[in-house]
């Protein structure tokens, strides 16, 4: 299935010797900046059907998102689960693993996190806390994933489908967690107990920016080195290209199915440690940012690429810290975020189409 | 366990069953359409969506129930159409667009909730019935089954038609063929686009249909974000169905059971904490999934678009 996104990717990798590398970079440009501006502006449509201006809204939500000094930084820390879950989704889609459990995986993670945080950091180390809950956020996500991951190996069951069942279960499943044994009980509200700020993730310089940050960089430009440059990452995009021409290359097809599945959760999971120990210290109940979904036409976008995912995840982070404050002060609800993103992945897959018809009449 | 089971439990539980039952049924069936062609439909999240929010805006409006569904059919089907075009007749990736369209109609259908009610969330008011003579006096049973709005009896009525239509008929064949194998279809002269456009609309009308007997009787109203997976379960419905709409009927009654418990549960007087009968659905599905995996069946071509004189 995503086979043809893979040829795509190495197409615009690779280039070839006849086409001058200049037109390449045109051509790539415009295949990733024309969904985006195609999408903004039937999204500004939609706000004029609502009976708003849609310039006051993009101009409020740069503005929020972008110029402002506390905006931009909440854009940047918005960034760091945004792009540990990129990271995962970039590991799977190039296994030919639809992946589509992150929410799930990213809430239990984030649960169980803000619950042993402030168990741990009593007795110790403020660093070997830190560890700790990211080895911890990353093994729940992982484990949040072996059930869809044995399905998929043994009994060939369609992955989308029970990793979906599973996100569902997992939200319901982290509610109960916070509502019931990990509750803190001096809190009105249902939720966790809360990491004091001075014991979350450091800050950076003077700003609001946490050093997850960092992490998150680092991590999505070693997923994209594993996946393009080791023989492992290898292995992967052979399986999911082709997993019959993987079974002839003698690859071991289960176990790389259960690494796929492992990594992207647990990245995935990592994310919401990160989140937790970096922004929120605690778990509100019905709390559910739903990252997931959102974060899959950025990797599409990015063409599964782990460096330039990192410009769409900013420009995302961008619309929805602008979106938010806009919700609150131009009356447009945040759900109009959702809207530009669906409206992204279509006007994507309709480029994608139009360049894909281009080539082949090339080609005749 | 044997005190809980009175007749007031029971019937609750029964009645909840059907009500809660009804959508997943109808998204069930609709997905079984679009599968045995070929088709995936990820998109049906969006179209029950969209069904219960027009579905629910028609009622309110007209006040007429019938009109409701009405609505809910061009609801499902509006983003069916958009599913047709985009990967059945352009052939572009079915699990993209079909992500794109739940959630551009999740964010489209809070948005037009926002603006057109407020914060306000109206109701309709009581659903009309049609009891079925001397049945509907069966304790219980009666009041569960038989004591319904009409529409229950045509949804069940449906199941029978698709299970002859699917066997009996060209129709059936063609709809099969499409999905195992387009190429030997078209070389009979049959189109597969027309065969598959048909399958995605009729999915689109059914799924509308049954968001809007979620919002319009499952909950009087409409909340944004409120089919909460159904659309997905009706496809976990449709994949273990093997094609068969009696297995779909059966698992949507399952499934409408164990959403019924919470309720009642609740009138039997056993206080468990509602959060943990939430999940009972989705630990059903996984159970099923798991014990039954190797019988779970989808056609060969699910998922590939069709390119004529493509190999």
């Amino acid at each position: 299935m995503t086979a043809e996104a893979q040829q795509d990717v190495n197409v615009t990798a690779g280039g070839g010797p006849r086409r001058s590398a200049w037109r390449d970079a045109t051509t790539t440009a415009l295949r990733v900046l024309l969904p985006v501006l195609l999408a903004l502006l039937a999204g500004a449509l939609i706000i004029l059907a609502l009976g708003k201006d849609p310039l006051t809204y993009y101009e409020y939500v740069v503005q929020r998102g972008l110029l402002s000094p506390t905006g931009f930084q909440a854009t940047v820390t918005r960034t760091a689960p945004l792009l540990l879950i990129a990271a995962g989704l970039i590991v799977a889609f190039r296994a030919g693993i639809w992946n589509l459990g992150v929410d799930g995986q990213f809430l239990l993670a984030a649960v169980v996190v803000a619950a042993l945080a402030p168990e741990l950091i009593v007795f110790l180390p403020r660093w070997l806390t830190v560890l700790l809950c990211f080895v911890a956020g990353a093994l729940v996500g992982a484990i949040w994933s072996l059930l869809p991951a044995f399905l998929k190996a043994r009994h060939g069951v369609n992955e989308i489908i029970t990793t979906l069942m599973m996100s569902f279960l997992g939200i319901s499943l982290a509610n109960v967690l916070v509502k019931i044994p990990f509750n803190d009980p001096t809190t009105t509200v249902p939720q966790t107990a809360t990491l004091p700020v001075a014991d979350r993730l450091p800050r950076l310089f003077d700003t609001t920016v946490h050093a997850g940050v960092i992490l998150a960089l680092v991590v999505v430009l070693l997923v994209h080195l594993m996946m393009t440059r080791t023989a492992f990452g290898l292995k992967l995009q052979i399986v999911g290209a082709n997993p019959r021409a993987a079974l002839h290359a003698g690859l071991n097809i289960t176990g790389l199915t259960f690494a796929t599945f492992a990594l992207s959760a647990g990245l995935t999971g990592l994310g919401g440690a990160v989140e937790i120990l970096g922004v929120w210290g605690t778990v509100r109940a019905d709390w559910n940012p739903a990252y997931g979904l959102l974060v899959i036409p950025l990797v599409f976008l990015a063409r599964f690429n782990g460096i330039a995912v990192i410009g769409f995840v900013l420009f995302f982070a961008v619309l929805m810290i602008g979106g938010e404050s806009a919700a609150r002060r131009l009356d447009v609800p945040h759900f109009f975020v959702l809207v530009l993103v669906a409206l992204l992945l279509m006007f994507l897959a309709v480029v994608e189409y139009l360049d894909h018809r281009r080539r082949q009449s090339r080609v005749d | 366990m044997g005190g809980i089971f009175t007749v007031d439990f029971t019937t609750a539980l029964l009645f909840g069953a059907v009500t809660a039952g009804v959508p997943l049924l109808l998204a069930g069936l609709g997905e079984q359409i679009s599968e045995k062609t070929g088709v995936l439909n990820i998109g049906i999240e969006g179209m029950m969506l969209a069904g219960a929010y027009l579905g629910f805006v028609a009622a309110y409006d007209s006040g007429s129930f019938w009109l409701g569904y009405l609505g809910g059919a061009g609801g499902g089907i509006l983003v069916a159409l958009l599913m047709m075009v985009f990967c059945v007749w352009l052939g572009m990736n079915q699990i993209v667009i079909g992500i794109a369209l739940t959630l551009g109609t999740q964010g489209l259908t809070a948005l037009l909730h926002h603006f057109q009610f407020s914060r306000t969330y109206p109701r309709l008011g009581e659903v009309p019935t049609l009891p079925i003579p001397l049945l509907d006096d069966v304790p219980v049973l009666g009041e569960s089954f038989f004591d319904r709005h009409p529409l229950v009896y045509l949804v069940v009525a449906l199941v029978f038609v698709l299970g002859w239509v699917f066997r009996r008929t060209n129709i059936g064949l063609n709809l099969q063929a499409a999905g195992d194998n387009p190429a030997a279809l078209d070389a009979t002269g049959v189109s597969v686009y027309v065969t598959r456009s048909s399958a995605v609309l009729a999915t689109g009308a059914l799924a509308g249909i049954g968001g809007a007997y979620l919002a319009n009787v499952g909950a009087g109203l409409f909340v944004p974000f409120m089919t909460n997976g159904a659309g997905f379960i009706g496809i976990v419905l449709a994949m273990l169905a093997r094609g068969n709409p009696l297995w779909v009927l059966f698992g949507a009654f399952l499934f409408g059971v164990s959403l019924a418990l919470t309720t009642a549960l609740q009138v039997g007087g056993l206080n468990i904490p509602t959060d943990v009968v939430q999940m009972l659905p989705f630990v059903m599905v996984i159970v099923v999934l798991t014990v039954f995996a190797r019988h779970s069946y989808l056609p060969p071509a699910l998922g590939q678009p069709y390119v004529r004189g493509e190999r």
